[in-house]
């Protein structure tokens, strides 16, 4: 490995790392935001959207994000609908995110006793009131787990991106590996900046759940019935991480 | 109308399903080694030696943290240039996926074994099994019946990522639907949408199919 080839390059790939979060990051906030509202859909179990969601969640959970690009950038265009590669990758990393935010938001909003519901309503609180201050704050611990692990999923994904000729991290290294065959300098610096990235998100999310994991523990001691339902959440929770 | 009839121009189509075969191919490869590696390693990671479990949980968090395609490259373009090894695409993916799918595989594992509670092992104790007959009868049903749909959702989740291959030049659906659109560029100008929208669907319902038959047993076994 030649240190002056690395400092030469070190550019090149901070400029592609920042593209690759940026685009990261704008993917996952509406996929958040489309989760959000399909699960809320889905919860309150509304006719007709309901169906459709569900179909979308299908749809885009059995599709690989790769297949999905190519569909937007070179399929999209024939029929009139033309977006630029940035715009592309943004809407694809949406389009695949968003159904499984869904999930995740879903498995956290099943998690939360039917029980809380009609207590809430029995106190006197508005529908709206039950949402915010009753289910909402109990659904957001159980989906914290799968939320993260959605995030570094969603992240990753992003590496795909350079066939739709975004500048990221893959293309940048492809690119000067082409070019001057320096591979492992390519490779290292590949590596290492996706570890600058996904890392803290990572180590994040395992402090997040050790913190949420030993609250439930605590809390499922108190009754049967409540190690019953986080038991029940957990297990919901597993099949839904990663890609 | 939108390319739709050039998949079904000569042996378009079948070129089509012959290049989802190869997408297939090198899941159901990398699926037959990382399901008893994955086993293996799971197992040491549900174990008590600490030095083993570090060492394995260092390596395992890396490939699960690392994008598959970084994974790829290593791999492709790494092993060429250190070792001078002359990879193929299929080859060196089928070693990136039996390491990634081991990887998940020892942690679904790990997990199914962590979530049968104690007091099985306790109660089979207390009626006299002996530890390995207690894992014979006792543990490993449980836990199998706990992974199979697990494991089927990998199979999928192998499918989806074997459509990254394209990246390291393997000829598979996507690289075959890049050759047909080209070869019609002429006569069908509009064929991206018809062809891309075919090879979404085949990606589908490769992976739903598989799914279905999970969610099926996670209702039936839970």
């Amino acid at each position: 490995m030649d240190i002056q080839i690395l400092q030469e390059y070190l550019p090149l790939f901070g400029e592609a790392a920042l593209l690759t979060i940026v685009l990261g990051t704008a993917g996952i906030a509406i996929s958040v935001v489309i989760g959000l509202i399909c699960s809320l859909v889905q919860y309150y179990r509304i006719p007709v959207a309901r169906q459709i969601v569900r179909i979308y969640i299908e749809i885009s959970r059995n599709t690989p994000l790769l297949i999905q690009l190519f569909f937007i950038y070179y399929g999209l265009p024939k029929v009139g609908i033309k977006t630029d590669p940035a715009i592309c990758g943004i809407a694809g990393l949406a389009f695949l995110g968003g159904s499984y935010m869904a999930e995740a938001f879903r498995s956290g909003l099943d998690a939360v006793d039917k029980i809380h519901a009609e207590s809430a309503k029995s106190l006197g609180l508005t529908g709206t009131q039950t949402f915010f201050y009753v289910i909402l704050p109990q659904a957001v611990a159980t989906s914290i787990p799968p939320f993260t692990a959605n995030v570094i999923f969603l992240m990753k994904e992003t590496s795909v991106f350079s066939a739709v000729s975004l500048m990221d991290l893959m293309f940048t290294a492809k690119d000067l590996i082409g070019l001057y065959y320096n591979t492992t300098e390519s490779l290292f610096l590949l590596v290492v900046l996706y570890l600058i990235i996904l890392l803290p998100i990572s180590l994040f999310g395992t402090f997040l759940e050790h913190k949420l994991g030993n609250n439930s523990v605590r809390q499922s001691r108190k009754t049967t019935v409540k190690r019953q339902v986080s038991e029940n959440a957990r297990k919901e929770v597993v099949p839904d991480v990663g890609n | 109308m939108w390319g739709i009839e050039v998949i079904f121009k000569g042996k378009n189509f079948l070129r089509l399903l012959g290049g989802l075969g190869t997408a297939l191919q090198i899941s159901l490869a990398a699926v037959l080694i990382s399901i008893p590696l994955g086993i293996l390693l799971g197992v040491l990671m549900a174990g008590k030696n600490p030095v083993i479990k570090a060492i394995l949980r260092v390596y395992l968090d890396f490939i699960r943290i690392m994008p598959q395609l970084v994974l790829l490259f290593l791999v492709f373009f790494g092993t060429t240039k250190v070792w001078g090894w002359d990879l193929s695409g299929e080859v060196s993916s089928v070693i990136v996926f039996s390491m990634w799918g081991s990887a998940e595989m020892s942690d679904l594992v790990r997990g199914s074994l962590a979530a049968i509670p104690k007091h099985q092992y306790e109660s089979a104790q207390s009626l006299g099994f002996t530890p390995w007959q207690t894992k014979i009868y006792i543990i490993i049903p449980q836990t199998i019946r706990r992974l199979i749909p697990l494991s089927i959702n990998l199979i999928t989740r192998m499918i989806k990522t074997t459509s990254l291959v394209l990246m390291i030049g393997v000829v598979e659906v996507l690289k075959v639907a890049q050759q047909i659109i080209e070869a019609n560029r002429m006569t069908a100008p509009d064929a991206a949408f018809g062809v891309y929208l075919f090879v979404f669907v085949l990606y589908f319902a490769a992976c739903f199919i598989p799914s279905l038959l999970a969610r099926h047993l996670e209702r039936k076994w839970s």
